[in-house]
């Protein structure tokens, strides 16, 4: 399939020959943002100045003769729950609407050491809950495909940059399916690592044992690259793996002969028939290669969503609590303290993110806990086991990224529970904190795009770029 | 305190139940809200009973992927964050501290 923009491996190649320039490179995407962005939305903020400056800085650099970056000069966009220093970051939420951090996540300190050049922080659903983008309190993000549909969520911001040539990669996050689904509605490769592979500091927390950072790109190489350059230990993370950030541009060509590839003996209802199709035509690609199909089942599937949707909550409803009116964002005046906090959380916070802290807090409640959060975390380790029982049959695992392609706009804003069942086989691997993506791989229904996800063990990354690699060359 | 229903009362959930929450959540419901609240939560919760028919007994909670540790560094000073820098994100200061209304003596106390 023959991408429509230019990669990251050929942007960085090409500036660092002296074929063209980051300034060049620059003014491209940036014309394009000028030319679509009022239709799409996927930014929040577009930095202009900063970002001019710093392609003008990787061409001197590079006339100087000196050393730069493996992505000096690419324009890349942020989710805008990523902490910018001095550079607004609001997760789509009127609660920080005009924070500026006082410092940067440590992905954004890499992709700057990288040379990277930031376009902009991108629309997401408020704190990352949602499957559609249409949470944000600045207004929802249009897919690029076709703008009457969602880009997915919530780092639908992030998959529209890219869709749309704004940027050539970009940075989400991935809580519940917020890389992958979106990566899915947009004809992109997205990857959500292994639990711990990428730093969580300076991340806006929504659920802090199931958070992860990763990218978005056209191609399984980029994505390859930028994990790279934003995987490996930190110490200012307390999760952060010692594990060494493994070589993934390296693997990409060693093919999939003798691979166990899991297939799902218990498919889920729900998924339309030109998905099931498309799984079918990645066996059968992965088989041709010389894989193995292996029949797996994942007994426990069914209960993630309830699983999911009781933990997250009660950790956000944990984490959502410092938004109080006192350190940062919005405060309401009232008489005293405690009418301030009320009435600044009622007025800061959208729909969605209060759902979510009432339920949360329910669930940790005095009387509750043992009924709903404690299940929860029982339900968490019954499906750990299952995987834990798949591998040994098998080293990766293909679902369906989503049961559908990209739904028109407010089809499933009225009930938020048709809205969750969108997560169904992405939520797992975050439960268990492995290593998964999801690899376009033809079109659905409407002409739209279908993602294949690919779920590895953790650390598994080597063998799911093998996998993603392979189904890119047979898409 | 009440305990939660077994599944076979018709809501999950009660107003009641919904405003306790919000003021342990520090959220200000209007009357509204806290209605569309209580019957969406007791939607989720009904689906939610699907765990309930699985036998957990002899199941250990998972609340981390993996195992976590004590993470210790050296005992060095380390530059923190510039105060300056902090206090002018607050949306109120003063003195090289963060202002805050009266907590005693005052409104609902």
């Amino acid at each position: 399939m023959t991408k429509p923009f230019a990669t990251v491996v050929d942007i960085a190649a090409d500036i660092a020959s002296g074929k063209t320039s980051a300034v060049e490179v620059l003014e491209q995407h940036l014309a394009r943002i000028t030319e679509r962005e009022s239709d799409i939305h996927a930014f929040n903020l577009v930095t202009t100045e900063q970002a001019r400056a710093t392609a003008q800085q990787v061409d001197a650099d590079i006339k100087a003769g000196k050393p730069v970056g493996p992505l000096a000069g690419v324009p890349v966009a942020l989710k805008d729950n990523m902490c910018t220093r001095g550079i607004e970051t609001t997760c789509s939420s009127k609660i920080l609407e005009g924070w500026k951090p006082p410092y940067d996540a440590t992905v954004v300190t890499r992709l700057q050491q990288a040379g990277a050049v930031m376009v902009g922080k991108t629309n997401l659903d408020e704190f990352a809950m949602g499957s559609s983008t249409e949470n944000s309190a600045f207004g929802p993000t249009k897919n690029p495909l076709d703008t009457s549909r969602v880009p997915g969520g919530s780092s639908g911001g992030s998959a529209a940059a890219v869709a749309a040539g704004f940027a050539a990669a970009s940075l989400g996050s991935d809580t519940g399916g917020s890389i992958r689904q979106p990566a899915s509605l947009c004809g992109l490769v997205g990857v959500k690592p292994t639990y711990g592979l990428v730093s969580r500091q300076g991340i806006v927390a929504f659920a802090s044992s199931l958070d992860q950072v990763g990218p978005f790109t056209h191609t399984v190489a980029d994505a390859a690259l930028m994990m790279e350059v934003i995987g490996g230990h930190d110490p200012l993370d307390s999760t952060s793996l010692s594990q060494p950030m493994p070589s993934l541009t390296s693997v990409l060509g060693q093919g999939v002969k003798g691979m166990r590839i899991g297939r799902l003996a218990d498919m889920p209802d729900g998924c339309e028939p030109e998905v099931l199709a498309r799984m079918d035509a990645a066996y059968a690609a992965l088989q041709a290669a010389g894989a193995t199909i292996v029949d797996i089942s994942l007994p426990s599937l069914s209960y993630c969503l309830t699983a999911y949707y009781l933990v997250a909550p009660a950790e956000a409803s944990s984490n959502l609590a410092r938004y109080d009116g006192v350190r940062y964002g919005l405060r309401v005046e009232t008489g005293d303290l405690h009418s301030m906090y009320g009435a600044t959380r009622a007025a800061g916070f959208g729909a969605e993110v209060k759902r979510r802290i009432m339920l949360g807090t329910y669930a940790l409640s005095a009387g509750y806990f043992d009924a709903y959060y404690g299940k929860a975390l029982k339900v968490r380790r019954l499906i750990a086991n299952d995987f834990a029982a798949a591998y040994e049959k098998c080293d990766v695992i293909l679902t369906p990224t989503s049961p559908t392609v990209a739904f028109p706009l407010g089809d499933k804003t009225s009930d938020p529970l048709t809205m969750y069942l969108c997560d169904i086989f992405t939520i797992p691997t975050n439960l268990a904190g492995h290593a998964a993506m999801s690899v376009p791989f033809g079109t659905g229904a409407y002409n739209m795009p279908v993602g294949v996800q690919v779920l590895a063990p953790a650390l598994g990354e080597q063998t799911l770029f093998r996998v993603a690699a392979e189904l890119e060359r047979a898409s | 305190m009440s305990t939660p229903s077994s599944g076979s009362s018709p809501a999950r959930i009660t107003s009641e139940v919904v405003a306790k929450v919000a003021k342990l959540s520090s959220l200000h419901l209007s009357d509204a809200e806290l209605a569309l609240m209580t019957s969406q939560l007791s939607g989720m919760l009904d689906h939610f009973a699907d765990i309930d028919k699985l036998d957990l007994s002899n199941v250990e909670p998972l609340a981390q992927p993996f195992p976590l540790k004590n993470v210790f560094r050296e005992d060095v000073v380390v530059a923190g964050l510039d105060r300056d820098e902090v206090l002018a994100a607050a949306p109120a200061a003063e003195d090289g501290r963060f202002r805050v209304p009266p907590s005693l003596g005052l409104g609902e106390q």
